[in-house]
């Protein structure tokens, strides 16, 4: 008896998977984490403000509001550039984060609120004798926390476990999940929703019992972001590599196929979007102790979109991308709305025309076509 | 009964018009003689008592001769004043007159009388009382139309002796009806029974009111009203005015939501046709409607400006403007922008997302951030009353006129035409039109600059209805879109049938939930149906699966 072994063919041979991130890479990313690490606490406590190597408050907020948002695109990117599904509705799941943190920020302010008062102010305007049930227990961080996940989550699974099953996609699924976004907006623009209505939630004074004005906090704060920042680009590039993050690229581009090879797309569409909309919940929830406000218009449908042009200017599908993205947009938000506020949105009008037209892969298309020649 | 019917304003002919009423009076009646005001019933209206002025000028009303108008008039208008002997005298401009014989009299330190808001309401009822026999049709109709809505029983002699003499068929009844209800308290059942009656027959719920303390029970446990013939009759009449009110409320919901459902549709048709045919969501669709609206705009400016007296057309004129403005802009970016993207829906998306900020800054930086006026001409304003409390504007009978036309216009042009039948090829399959000879990329400009077009006039009914802004648009796309996928792509029958529904279903759902969550309830109803038929209505049968 002779044992015959098979040796698959290369090319039928499953490919080894791919790494996570080159070891450059790596080291690129490891050095940028402790250099950060290292000198943004130094910068913004230690140098005086005379200084110029001095990180003002101002510096540290608007960065760190910007890395809030690098994270949502970064999740944008994983269900749109990887998935295909581009959701207009992330700026639901970020706001919904920053709710559910707000309101633990809220109860924090504890009796120092203008009417002195255990309630938050705003219920105290309204006449409201006690807190709504969905309050209870947020006082405790860790209960917040958890549903800063759980929220954006289950809505999320819900909502798209009734979207895929039923094979909505494309433009059909973008446009419903505008509808939601703008629904959901309604409703927290409205009093009796108890979430403080049009003025949403603000005047936080202390988170965790820090000051939250105080450098030291809002230093914490940035380097928390940036954390989770680097943290969820890992974890999306591990998911993109792994065997499941391959069907889910077939998923995005050719899902019947896919159907007819036996897979059922619904887990795999399912786990990538709650996943992203988990993502992006924690980084409303990094965003709002730092910027220090939240409220309905931060789940406006044009925040959505705002996210995807991130994406899009970034470069779909790279994970690197939507986080440069985030940078270019965002700087040039908070530039041109300071300078020329007139003429943002034909800039943000522009780049939705301009980035699809001549720049299908974004900058770092355009960068990797330049290394690429060199 | 003789009646003056001169055509004179009603100022200069009631005076001869009294004179002959109360020689009638004194000759048929010769109540009038014995009823004839005198000085001394007048002073108590000088005083201080208002007990004694409420019992002056009750005798006043009872009187109901030319003397009590004119004292009543003057007393409405403020122009009663006395004397420091309490002698009470009616101001002429300068002159001071005496009220019942309307000469000059010469008086100084005269006082105005003072009237407490019981006393004003009980003048103004008793003149509209007394109004009732005007010769004037308008005038009668306006004295019972201000009774109706508040019922006075003291009035009632007033009523009877006007409901006597009438002789117009339409009013008559409506006295019949104002009798009823100042005779609901009358000691006589009989009369009480048809009072409750009539009443009945108007079936206007707002008179419930006046029905319901006779079926209440007093507290020892007995009817209020002793005759139980006038308690079942006041039943009747109750569960007749509630099931009016329940019919008027289903067809005035009704009416709300065809109503926004017509405008869902002419923002959706054209938003179908372009989706159906190059599978683009336009989102600058809404823009389209904010340029129509505005095209409107210019040419109301353009015919104030110009022909003032030709105003009144002006919405017929800003159809064709309104069309080719939005159209034109379709073209345009169809030709600069969506050409280049085709086979990208989620890209298209994006940039024509991009091309709404655009727009929609464009107007900003044009018009103002502020809305524009758009005013209704004449003839589009008022309504006409379909049911007692149910008034259906006009403007909003014309623009579901106005919307059915668009459709009946675009259905022709999409089966009856060449380019219809170019665009129902390449919306059912490209690339089989294209090997049939056919441009399917001129086709696609076409029907997007045709859809646009259409997008147009919806902006132009729009600015009929609402404000007119540059946010205009972005109200409206995504409820559109969901009656497109409610209805299906590229049907226009599923079009119809999806904003028509979604209107009507907003508009049902409304009153019970308030407006925001009413629009929650339809987004998840829509999703739930999507479950059903991922397709819409109406979908387009055949063997492909990928959409």
């Amino acid at each position: 008896m002779t044992s015959t072994t098979y040796s698959l063919p290369k090319s039928l041979a499953l490919p080894s998977r791919q790494p996570v991130l080159s070891p450059t890479t790596w080291g690129i990313l490891i050095s940028a984490c402790f250099l950060i690490l290292a000198l943004v606490p130094i910068c913004s406590i230690l140098v005086p403000e005379s200084s110029p190597l001095h990180l003002s408050a101002y510096a540290l907020t608007l960065v760190g509001k910007i890395m809030c948002y690098a994270i949502g695109a970064l999740a944008l990117d994983l269900v749109w550039g990887y998935c295909g599904i581009l959701s207009l509705g992330h700026s639901l799941f970020f706001a919904l984060g920053g709710y559910m943190m707000g309101m633990y920020l809220m109860r924090s302010i504890g009796l120092d609120g203008v009417y002195h008062s255990p309630l938050p102010d705003f219920m105290v305007f309204l006449d409201w004798k006690s807190l709504p049930w969905y309050w209870h227990g947020t006082d405790h961080f860790l209960y917040a926390a958890v549903l800063v996940i759980l929220v954006p989550g289950l809505l999320a699974w819900l909502f798209g476990f009734f979207a895929f099953r039923s094979r909505v996609k494309g433009v059909y699924l973008s446009i419903i999940t505008q509808a939601l976004t703008f629904a959901c907006m309604l409703l927290f623009y409205r009093n009796e929703t108890g979430f403080g209505g049009n003025n949403g939630f603000t005047d936080f004074k202390r988170i965790l019992g820090f000051p939250i004005a105080a450098t030291g906090t809002r230093t914490g704060l940035f380097l928390l972001t940036f954390i989770v920042l680097i943290g969820s680009f890992v974890a999306c590039r591990y998911i993109v590599t792994s065997k499941f993050g391959r069907v889910v690229m077939a998923v995005r581009d050719t899902e019947s196929r896919l159907m007819f090879l036996g897979y059922n797309p619904l887990g795999y569409k399912l786990f990538v979007w709650t996943f992203s909309a988990v993502l992006c919940g924690i980084a409303g929830a990094l965003y709002v102790p730092q910027v220090g406000i939240i409220n309905p218009s931060e789940m406006s449908p044009g925040n959505s979109i705002e996210m995807a042009i991130c994406v899009a200017v970034g470069g779909r599908g790279t994970l690197f991308g939507p986080i440069l993205g985030a940078f270019i947009v965002n700087g040039a938000k908070s530039y041109l709305t300071a300078t020329l506020s007139d003429y943002w949105l034909f800039f943000l009008g522009g780049m939705f025309i301009v980035v699809p037209l001549w720049l299908p892969n974004g900058v770092v298309g355009v960068l990797q076509r330049l290394l690429g020649k060199r | 009964m003789t009646r003056c019917t001169s055509p004179l304003p009603e100022g200069k002919m009631r005076h001869s018009y009294w004179v002959v009423l109360a020689i009638v009076f004194c000759i048929v009646s010769g109540e009038s003689a014995a009823l004839g005001l005198t000085p001394d019933d007048l002073k108590p209206l000088g005083e201080d008592d208002y007990e004694a002025k409420t019992q002056a000028l009750d005798r006043i009303i009872a009187s109901g001769d030319e003397v009590a108008l004119r004292i009543l008039e003057a007393l409405n208008s403020e122009n009663v004043v006395a004397t420091e002997d309490d002698k009470v005298l009616i101001q002429d401009g300068n002159l001071l007159r005496d009220p019942i014989t309307y000469a000059t009299i010469a008086a100084s330190d005269v006082q105005p009388i003072t009237l407490n808001n019981t006393l004003r309401a009980r003048v103004t009822g008793g003149l509209s009382g007394l109004r009732l026999q005007a010769s004037d049709r308008a005038v009668r109709e306006r004295a019972i139309n201000t009774l109706l809505h508040e019922p006075n029983p003291s009035l009632k002699p007033l009523i009877e002796a006007a409901r006597d003499k009438e002789d117009d068929p339409a009013l008559k009844n409506r006295l019949d009806q104002l009798w009823a209800l100042t005779a609901l308290q009358d000691p006589d059942p009989a009369k009480r029974l048809e009072a409750v009656q009539l009443i009945g027959q108007r079936k206007d719920p707002q008179m419930r009111g006046l029905l319901l303390p006779l079926v209440a029970k007093n507290k020892d446990d007995t009817y209020a009203e002793v005759d139980p013939k006038v308690r079942a009759a006041t039943d009747d009449a109750l569960k007749a005015m509630a099931f009016e009110e329940w019919k008027t409320e289903m067809v005035g919901t009704l009416f709300a939501g065809l109503s926004l459902g017509s405008i869902l549709l002419l923002a959706a048709l054209g938003l179908a046709i372009t989706y159906g045919l190059i599978g683009v969501i336009n989102m600058a669709h809404g823009e389209f409607l904010m340029i129509g609206a505005y095209a409107t705009y210019l040419v109301q400016e353009f015919f104030r400006r110009t022909s003032p007296g030709a105003f009144d057309w002006y919405p017929l004129a800003a159809v064709p403007v309104a069309f080719l403005a939005a159209a034109l802009t379709g073209f345009i970016l169809e030709r600069l922008v969506l050409r280049f993207l085709y086979g990208r829906p989620l890209e298209t998306l994006l940039s024509t997302f991009g091309v709404s900020l655009v727009l929609i800054q464009i107007v900003r930086i044009l018009f103002g951030a502020q809305n524009v006026q758009v005013s209704n001409p004449s003839w589009m304003s008022g309504g006409v009353a379909i049911m007692p409390n149910l008034i259906l504007p006009f403007n909003r009978l014309v623009i579901m006129a106005f919307a059915l036309a668009v459709v009946g216009i675009a259905s022709l042009v999409l089966n009856r035409t060449r380019l219809g039948l170019y665009i129902r090829a390449t919306t059912q399959n490209r690339r089989m039109a294209a090997c049939s000879g056919i441009k399917t990329w001129q086709v696609d400009s076409y029907a997007f600059a045709f859809g646009a077009g259409i997008a147009g006039l919806g902006g132009r009914a729009l600015s009929q209805i609402g404000n007119v802004g540059p946010d205009l648009g972005q109200s409206y796309i995504i409820d559109s879109f969901m009656a497109v996928v409610l209805g299906g792509v590229g049907q226009l029958a599923g079009t119809i049938v999806g904003a028509m529904g979604l209107g009507i279903v907003s508009k049902v759902i409304e009153p019970f939930w308030g407006a925001v969550l009413a629009k929650i309830a339809v987004l998840v109803l829509i999703v739930l149906f999507i479950q059903k038929r991922p397709r819409g209505l109406f979908a387009l049968k055949g063997r492909s699966i990928e959409v």
